[in-house]
């Protein structure tokens, strides 16, 4: 029914900008991933894989991914362990409640990201609310300067906001579980345990791992948290990238450390949805 | 059901409500100490609050550069909606009723920016305006920003376009409109509700983005990296007020949206629509 001509005009536009804004940027990261930088700053067009040899042979750069991806997992894991069970609260047991529960899931993330990072600085600093709540009540007699410029306060911002990310897709998925199987179950003689483990579980398994990638993915990548709050043992990969970008002026190692982290990250992607169509039911 | 199931599902039931109350205070923790803390006279922290004033809300109203950078970020939001508009909605006509070469590589690669760390597309539209010697300022962040989120608006009007039913474009064409027409008569205002709630979500996104502006700013700064500014200098419960303002302002945004919206059907997956788009801010 569409001419050839319309389907022309939605399609061309589109099809340039994103060519131009999204396909060429990412292959000039790869192109630059393979250039060097030399002694004076400028950008030598020789091919070499020099910084990915760079990046194999020095071990901060690995230890560095390895202690992201390490934080990331954790992040995940404590989003998950809040997220799943409020999903399910809401889900199966709020009743009429549940769309004010919902909305008050949904509230936290308007207050920006910047923002929350930076009030949980205010909580955790030496002067923060934290560490005099504590004084004012005597439990400890010095600030604890664990709270801030560490591994924990990371993992504790970032989980901070990436929870209702892990809710929201686990939630849609226990929504869409026909309410009669849940019955069956229960009317067949299983327990709420055997219920869960063998009905509800299983199907709200494409929400846990899309939830799971989102968490992972982002916080993986994330330098602003580490930046505010990490302090130096909580450096990130995307910390590295950002000076390599900035001070450190070495654009094609940083390119190089930005296309690994592009491959891994698009790899976890297409594993998640391939177990995702594997669990999903139709 | 036997007596002794229903009694433990009456424990689970009180677990998760208990858990419940723990998540949601952990999730409202941080933003109750921003709002306390922007009338707090002696400071970002310090238990308890003390001297309670408005003062701070008095020294951001005569704060310019905070101003300044908020009218850059209401600029940058709109232009980045439009440009995100102009492209998403064809873009979602498009992967909805054209084929063409590449047609699934087109699809992944819109969605991309979505679910990629910011930093990644920020850094590659970096090497592509230094590449093309683009001196960095609003507009890069505007085409940064623009770029990301039709994503957005695609995902939005696909949703739309998938309820959509063609009987009406068909009865349109046969009756000698034309595209034009048709598309402005009866796609548009049958779109409606998504384009809008694309738009207000595309516009909050950009006001609160900063992981792609922090490599794409020129001189002048965005709210956001005005606050990152001043984080780095030291900080005062200024930054609380301003915070404190926005999220009244998004809250606003939000009953507005449900107003519209529940006009509409309202269903559980808005949910899984939002977690592929609020990922940005």
């Amino acid at each position: 029914m569409f001419s050839r001509a319309y389907r022309a005009a939605i399609t061309v536009p589109p099809l340039i900008w994103v060519a131009a804004f999204l396909l060429v940027p990412y292959l000039l990261m790869f192109c630059y991933s393979f250039w060097s930088v030399s002694e004076s700053g400028i950008i030598i067009h020789t091919w070499s894989l020099n910084n990915y040899h760079e990046l194999l042979t020095k071990p901060v750069y690995w230890q560095t991914l390895l202690r992201s991806m390490w934080i990331a997992a954790r992040v995940t894991f404590f989003s998950m362990l809040l997220g799943y069970p409020l999903a399910y609260f809401l889900s199966l047991h709020a009743g009429s409640r549940k769309d004010l529960y919902y909305q008050l899931v949904i509230i936290p993330l308007w207050v920006s990201y910047l923002v929350r990072a930076y009030a949980w600085k205010t909580i955790l600093g030496t002067d923060g609310v934290m560490n005099t709540l504590l004084q004012y009540v005597h439990l400890t007699s010095h600030p604890l300067d664990f709270l801030l410029y560490s591994p924990f306060a990371v993992v504790l911002t970032l989980t901070h906001i990436y929870t209702p990310f892990t809710f929201l897709p686990i939630y849609a998925s226990l929504e869409h579980i026909p309410r009669n199987l849940v019955e069956a179950s229960h009317d067949l003689g299983a327990t709420p345990q055997q219920t869960f483990w063998r009905v509800i579980f299983p199907l709200s398994i494409p929400g846990v791992l899309a939830g799971a990638t989102f968490a992972f993915v982002l916080s993986l990548g994330d330098f602003l948290a580490p930046l505010l709050l990490g302090g130096p043992s909580g450096i990130m990969i995307s910390n590295i990238v950002v000076s390599l970008f900035g001070a450190a002026y070495n654009w094609p190692l940083g390119a190089a450390i930005s296309l690994c982290m592009l491959v891994l990250v698009l790899a976890l992607i297409f594993f998640s949805e391939r177990l995702e169509k594997k669990w999903s039911f139709s | 059901m036997s007596t002794s199931s229903s009694s433990s599902s009456i424990k689970t039931s009180r677990w998760l409500a208990f858990h419940a109350l723990l998540v949601f205070a952990f999730l409202y923790l941080p933003i109750a100490i921003l709002i306390l803390y922007s009338f707090n006279g002696q400071g970002v922290g310090g238990f308890p609050p003390r001297n309670l004033t408005l003062s701070w809300y008095r020294i951001l109203f005569s704060d310019a550069p905070i101003w300044d950078s908020v009218l850059n970020s209401l600029l940058v939001a709109a232009a980045a909606m439009l440009i995100a508009l102009l492209f998403g909605i064809p873009a979602a006509l498009a992967v909805d009723r054209a084929n063409f070469p590449g047609k699934a590589l087109f699809r992944r690669l819109v969605l991309l920016p979505l679910i990629l760390p910011g930093i990644i597309t920020g850094l590659s539209l970096l090497m592509l305006f230094r590449v093309a010697e683009v001196k960095l300022s609003l507009l890069t962040i505007i085409l940064g920003h623009g770029t990301a989120l039709i994503s957005v608006a695609t995902t939005k009007v696909f949703a739309g376009l998938q309820k959509l039913n063609r009987a009406q474009e068909e009865a349109s064409l046969d009756l000698g409109a034309t595209y034009w027409q048709t598309f402005w008569r009866i796609t548009v205002p049958n779109l409606k509700l998504s384009i809008i709630g694309a738009a207000l979500l595309i516009f909050t996104l950009s006001m609160d983005e900063i992981a792609v502006s922090f490599f794409l700013i020129g001189r002048d700064n965005t709210l956001p990296l005005e606050i990152w500014g001043r984080l780095r200098r030291g900080i005062t419960p200024e930054i609380n007020a301003i915070s404190t303002i926005i999220f009244m302002f998004s809250l606003l945004t939000i009953v507005v949206w449900y107003r519209l919206r529940t006009r509409a059907e309202v269903t559980p997956e808005i949910g899984a629509e939002l977690v592929e788009t609020a990922g940005r801010s």
